[in-house]
C-alpha cells in the first residue's frame, strides 16, 4: 500500500462507546480542515466508527493514529486503528460481508473497506491488530 | 442517565435524534421506545434523523430493530429526514435498511402513518400532547 508521509498526526485512545464518538468528531474535524466534500467526510467518519466500534468490541480496546498524508501532489487523511486483543485468526473470512463474531452484522470490515481507498489489516493471532485506511482528497 | 426524548401524541410517538449517539444510548432509546409503544398504545412511531450526520451499521441495526419490536407491538415506524450524503454512505456501507420505512421529511412522514395508521385506529380517549424523561 502507499501509505505517503505524515505531515501531523493525532492520538485518540479508544476505550469506551463515548471515545467512538470522539473518534467521529475529530475525524471530521480533519475532514472538514482538508476541506472534503460533504459525502467524501460522511464515508470516512462513518468508515473510522465501524473501525473504531471493531477496535473497541473486538480488539478490547486501543487507539486511533489519524495523519494527514501526503504522497506526491496528493493529499490525505490515513487512519490507523490499533489494538492488543486476539487478533483476527481469518482475514479473508472477517472481511467477507455478513460474517460476524460479535453481535453486529459484520459489515464493519468489508463495509469500511468500500468507504475508503485504501485498506491493510495487520493481524497475528493473540498479539492484536492493525488496520490502516486512507482516504485521499 | 443520558436520554434522548420521547414525545407523544395522540397514538403517535415522535423522536428527535439530535446528538452523536453512542452505541449505548442508541440501544437505551430502542429499549425506551418499546417501553413507550406498549404502555401507551402507540399505533405509530416516527424518528427524525436529520440531525444525524452519520448512519453508521449499529445505528442502522438499532433503527431496524426498532421497526421489528415496534410492528410485533402492532405499530408503524417510520424514519424521516435522512440527510443525502447518509444515504448514499449507507449504501456503500452495505446497508439498505431493508424492512424500514422512510419518507423525505415530518410532514410525509406523519402523513404516511395517518394514512397506514389512521384506518384501524380505535376510539381515541387521549389525545394530548405529553412528554416524558
Amino acid at each position: 500500500m502507499t501509505m505517503g508521509s505524515a505531515l501531523k498526526t493525532e492520538t485518540v485512545p479508544i476505550a469506551n462507546s463515548s471515545d467512538v464518538v470522539v473518534v467521529r468528531q475529530r475525524v471530521r474535524a480533519w475532514a472538514l480542515e482538508l476541506k472534503l466534500s460533504l459525502v467524501d467526510q460522511t464515508k470516512i467518519v462513518t468508515a473510522a466508527s465501524e473501525l473504531g466500534r471493531n477496535t473497541l468490541e473486538h480488539g478490547g480496546g486501543g487507539h486511533m493514529e489519524m495523519s494527514l498524508v501526503e504522497n506526491g501532489v496528493k493529499r490525505g487523511i490515513r487512519l490507523r486503528f490499533i489494538d492488543h486483543g486476539p487478533g483476527i485468526p481469518d482475514l479473508d473470512l472477517a472481511l467477507k460481508d455478513g460474517f460476524t463474531s460479535g453481535g453486529g452484522l459484520g459489515l464493519g470490515l468489508g463495509g469500511s473497506k468500500r468507504l475508503m481507498h485504501e485498506f491493510e489489516i495487520d493481524s497475528k493471532p493473540g498479539s492484536g491488530t492493525t488496520i490502516t485506511v486512507i482516504r485521499w482528497k | 442517565m443520558e436520554r434522548i426524548p420521547i414525545l407523544r401524541m395522540g397514538s403517535y410517538l415522535l423522536v428527535t435524534i439530535q446528538v452523536d449517539m453512542h452505541d449505548k444510548l442508541a440501544l437505551t432509546l430502542q429499549d425506551d421506545l418499546t417501553e413507550r409503544i406498549s404502555s401507551v398504545n402507540a399505533k405509530g412511531v416516527l424518528i427524525d434523523i436529520s440531525s444525524l450526520e452519520i448512519v453508521d451499521s449499529f445505528i442502522g441495526r438499532t433503527l431496524a430493530n426498532i421497526a421489528s419490536m415496534a410492528r410485533v407491538l402492532d405499530a408503524e415506524t417510520v424514519v424521516v429526514g435522512m440527510q443525502p450524503a447518509v444515504a448514499i454512505t449507507l449504501v456503500e456501507l452495505g446497508m439498505s435498511l431493508p424492512g424500514i420505512r422512510t419518507a423525505l421529511n415530518v410532514e410525509t412522514g406523519m402523513e404516511y402513518l395517518r394514512e397506514t395508521v389512521g384506518g384501524r385506529e380505535e376510539s381515541d380517549d387521549d389525545d394530548g400532547l405529553s412528554t416524558e424523561d
